[in-house]
């Protein structure tokens, strides 16, 4: 099962189908990750490089260790005292694991986006002024620019514009969730975590955030975990299949969802199980 | 695109790793209140006994043990013992329990099964202020409205009919005087009857409609479901409830102290003035200057009831915890 | 095997007596506000509020006892409302699972049903005893006690019902944990913590027992925390147990204010919560 873990992977040696996809800098490099939930070895050696401004999609069934890597990257596990890393997290070559670097500074340059709808319970404007005013002191026509601006990349400024000042909550789901990807490019981060971002959306709210995926990422790079294969393939540069707490493949989307080498990744994307 | 937004990692932004952290000096210092504040409230509790003991370690010295089984309390003499108010405590929340027992497994019955949905949070919030309804005022119409009514229209039959009988009869002894320790009983029942009620509710509620179902499935009427299925899935977290209620009732002040009697003497009768640990130190503490040995054996009753409370909370504590609403 | 017209009978007999004891319950209510009514209303003139108590006789009023009840609350709350909502933060968030935090919970769960009288003595130790005199603030400390508790609780379960995802969005956007708590979570369970503030202040209006050994009562006119402090649950004892009538009927008075003020807080305190939700 490792064998297809080589820690010297190299991207470029699969085959390139969308052009560009593979001839990018790398942004996240994971060393030897292994992480544990107190006694439960939750992920396995993990070795991946995720290059920038490109969309990465992880994939597996529940309990295999996605979601969990991604709240590595962002060290939300920081949160809950009992979960732990080791390992290598490197973000542009500094380690973001381990208590070298604060939590909230981690935060503040790789963001994330969760399954269910987060609006603060304030306005809009100040959902979206909340996350700039922790990093940064900018005045109200600066802040006001912000503002729109993220709503602007988030494609819902002709939704919100006539009532920025009222409260986020009376928002439909699917607004709520591109009022919280604003939230996150507010603050400048340079990595976006997204968490099954749309497992709680109509179709129609779904597709507006894949178009929104795809308009983000030459700006930002960005790893999505989706239980949804056709996401995947749709929105994925490349695409890693875990299983069990490992890596089991990761490859471009397009020999993942075609031709992959392992079985495993077979079996799962033709929905022989997960 | 808008300008405003530049989020390349290469152009004009520090390296991570000399980014500073955002918190400041304001999280440690907001994170220490969070720890401080439960601290405090975790000490609270050993400064509170330890204060009544170390205030009654006086009269624990004067009487030794003997303080607990010592049915004398004689200023004249500055001889006390807690005896009578330790019986009285016990005996008028026993009461309580045993007439506020079958009270609220009714409502509680009433309020899950019979209640059509539009009454029953009214009912059930009617029922909840009666627990809100504050101690001096439960005493307030024990003793200028329920006293009177017992001594002329339930005691004297009561006394009649059952004084009589051996054995029995006993409880039924002595005038009718109208306050005593069975009115303290039932002020104490009408007082707890919503603590206990509220957490019988939350447990039925919490019963599967699965296991209810298949009772009715095999022709159960609605009591026998209640009865054989509901009560018992529920039965551990309803005898938490029930020592809360008698936790209440231990240290309930000023309700008994208007109607108990206020009599430091023995007696098995229902109907006899009595006293209980709470109503004693309330009474006597004006004529209990600083210094004196009755100040200190007051002090001593209060850790005794601290005890005792303590005992019973903690062990209803362990069976089921309540919600607050 | 009893019969089935047996077995109906009975479950009929069960629910008709049950429905007895729920409606004597609200009886029971409705008999302590119609008797506080018929009592104290009469008695509820506009002298209550403007003089101070009197000797019998002589018209007096309640307002030193209104005015410290309201001065003791206020302080309570000043200094318990603080301490209650830290606590209950605590629970929610650092002190989860950790062995200090069950503790924690497990003595706040005690205090909060334990004798309030207790609470009385231990601050008649801790501060009457040894600076010299009952106090305003020896009695304001007492309810902060009784006060504490009853927020830590609110407070805990109201944070407890706070999404873990909007916690986590504020950490992910890089904010430290008092900004996520005071702009968060605080915020979005606001609604329940004002409810535990409410039952706090009802709670703490009409306890009567920690104040006799703290802050004892006054007769005449006084703001004076160093002195003693009048209440309105402490007047009530005094004149409630007197042999004048006048007294008594003011008892009466005062025991109806403080009822009707404890219910309608209860009241509004529900209210508030539904509403939220």
């Amino acid at each position: 099962m490792n064998s297809a873990v080589d820690p010297t992977f190299n991207l470029s040696s699969s085959v390139a189908a969308k052009p560009g996809a593979v001839e990018a800098p790398v942004k996240i490099q994971v060393n030897k990750l292994n992480f544990y939930y107190g006694q439960n070895h939750a992920l396995k050696n993990i070795n991946f490089t995720i290059p920038e401004k490109r969309v990465t999609a992880m994939i597996g069934p529940s309990g295999c260790g996605k979601s969990t890597l991604l709240r590595v990257f962002n060290r939300m596990y920081d949160l809950y005292p009992g979960q732990r890393a080791e390992g290598e997290v490197l973000f542009d070559g500094v380690n973001v694991v381990g208590k070298d670097l604060d939590s909230t500074v981690v935060r503040s340059r790789i963001g994330m986006v969760f399954q269910k709808p987060t609006p603060f319970p304030m306005s809009i404007y100040d959902n979206i002024a909340f996350g700039v005013r922790l990093h940064e002191s900018i005045n109200k026509a600066q802040m006001d620019e912000r503002v729109e601006s993220c709503l602007r990349k988030a494609a819902i400024w002709e939704e919100t514009k006539d009532r920025l000042h009222t409260s986020a909550l009376g928002m439909s789901g699917g607004q709520q969730q591109r009022l919280c990807i604003a939230r996150t490019i507010a603050v400048r981060p340079e990595v976006i975590l997204l968490d099954e971002p749309t497992s709680a959306l109509d179709p129609i709210s779904t597709s507006k955030i894949e178009d929104l995926i795809d308009e983000l990422k030459q700006e930002f790079t960005i790893v999505i975990v989706t239980h949804n294969m056709q996401q995947a393939a749709r929105c994925a540069d490349l695409t890693a299949f875990f299983y069990l707490g490992e890596l089991v493949e990761v490859g471009t989307s397009d020999v993942i969802f075609t031709n992959p080498k392992e079985i495993k990744t077979r079996d799962y994307i033709t929905g022989r199980f997960g | 695109m808008d300008a405003t937004i530049d989020s390349s990692g290469a152009t004009g932004r520090i390296p991570i790793h000399q980014a500073k952290s955002i918190g400041g000096l304001s999280d440690p210092l907001f994170v220490g209140a969070l720890w401080a504040s439960g601290i405090f409230v975790l000490i609270l509790l050993g400064l509170i006994i330890a204060q009544l003991f170390l205030g009654g370690l006086p009269a624990l010295q004067e009487f030794g043990l003997d303080f607990l089984w010592t049915a004398s309390w004689n200023p004249v003499t500055e001889k006390y013992g807690a005896l009578v108010m330790i019986y009285g405590t016990l005996f008028s929340a026993v009461i309580a329990v045993v007439v506020a027992l079958p009270l609220s497994f009714g409502i509680a019955f009433f309020l899950t099964e019979i209640a059509p949905q539009p009454l029953k949070r009214p009912i059930g919030v009617a029922v909840q202020l009666l627990a809100a309804v504050p101690s001096i005022i439960y005493g307030m119409w024990g003793f200028f409205v329920i006293a009177p009514l017992m001594a002329a229209y339930v005691q004297p039959p009561l006394i009649d009919l059952l004084g009589p009988i051996p054995v029995l009869g006993a409880l039924f002894q002595g005038p009718p005087l109208g306050s005593g320790m069975f009115t303290a009983g039932l002020i104490l029942a009408v007082m707890i009857v919503p603590f206990i009620t509220a957490m019988f509710v939350e447990t039925l509620e919490s019963v599967p409609p699965m296991l209810k179902e298949s009772a009715y499935g095999v022709g159960c009427t609605t009591f026998e479901v209640y009865r054989n299925v509901s009560v018992p899935y529920g039965r551990t977290a309803m005898v938490g409830a029930v020592m809360l209620g008698l936790g209440r009732a231990l240290g309930e002040t000023m309700a008994v102290t208007f109607v108990i009697g206020n009599a430091t003497r023995l007696s098995a009768s229902l109907f006899a003035p009595g006293a209980t640990i709470a109503s004693t130190i309330a009474n006597e503490f004006p004529e209990a200057p600083i210094g004196s040995l009755k100040l200190t054996s007051l002090l001593q009753l209060g850790f005794i009831l601290f005890v005792i409370s303590f005992i019973v909370l903690a062990l209803s504590r362990a069976l089921v915890r309540s919600r607050l609403d | 095997m009893a019969s089935l017209a047996a077995r109906r009978a009975k479950d009929t007999t069960v629910k008709v007596v049950s429905t007895g004891f729920a409606v004597l319950a609200i009886l029971l209510l409705a008999w302590i506000l119609l008797t506080l009514v018929a009592k104290g209303l009469p008695a509820l003139g506009l002298s209550v509020f403007t003089n101070v108590t009197m000797p019998p006789g002589q018209n007096g009023g309640l307002l030193n006892a209104i005015v410290g009840s309201l001065i003791q609350i206020a302080i309570a709350l000043a200094i318990g409302g603080p301490i209650g909502i830290f606590a209950g933060t605590f629970l929610a968030e650092n002190g989860k699972g950790t062995k200090i935090g069950s503790a924690a919970r497990f003595v706040n769960d005690i205090l909060l049903s334990a004798p309030s009288i207790l609470v009385g003595l231990f601050i008649y130790q801790l501060l009457v005893v040894p600076f010299g005199g009952f106090s305003g603030w020896a009695g304001s400390l007492a309810l902060a006690i009784l006060v504490i508790p009853v927020i830590v609780r609110t407070t805990e379960d109201m944070l407890n019902l706070v999404p873990v995802g909007l916690r986590e969005a504020a950490f992910a956007l890089g904010a430290p944990q008092w900004k996520v708590v005071m702009m968060v979570t605080w915020r979005a369970a606001r609604a329940g913590i004002v409810t535990g503030i409410l039952l706090a202040i009802a709670r703490a209006a009409g306890e009567t027992a920690p104040l006799l050994f703290t802050s004892l009562g006054n007769n005449s006119w006084s703001v004076n925390l160093s002195k003693p402090m009048a209440s309105l649950p402490i007047a009530i004892y005094q004149y409630a147990g007197s042999p004048f009538d006048d007294w008594v009927a003011l008892a009466w008075a005062g025991a109806l204010l403080i009822t009707v003020g404890v219910l309608v807080l209860n009241v509004v305190s529900r209210l508030v919560l539904a509403r939220s939700h």
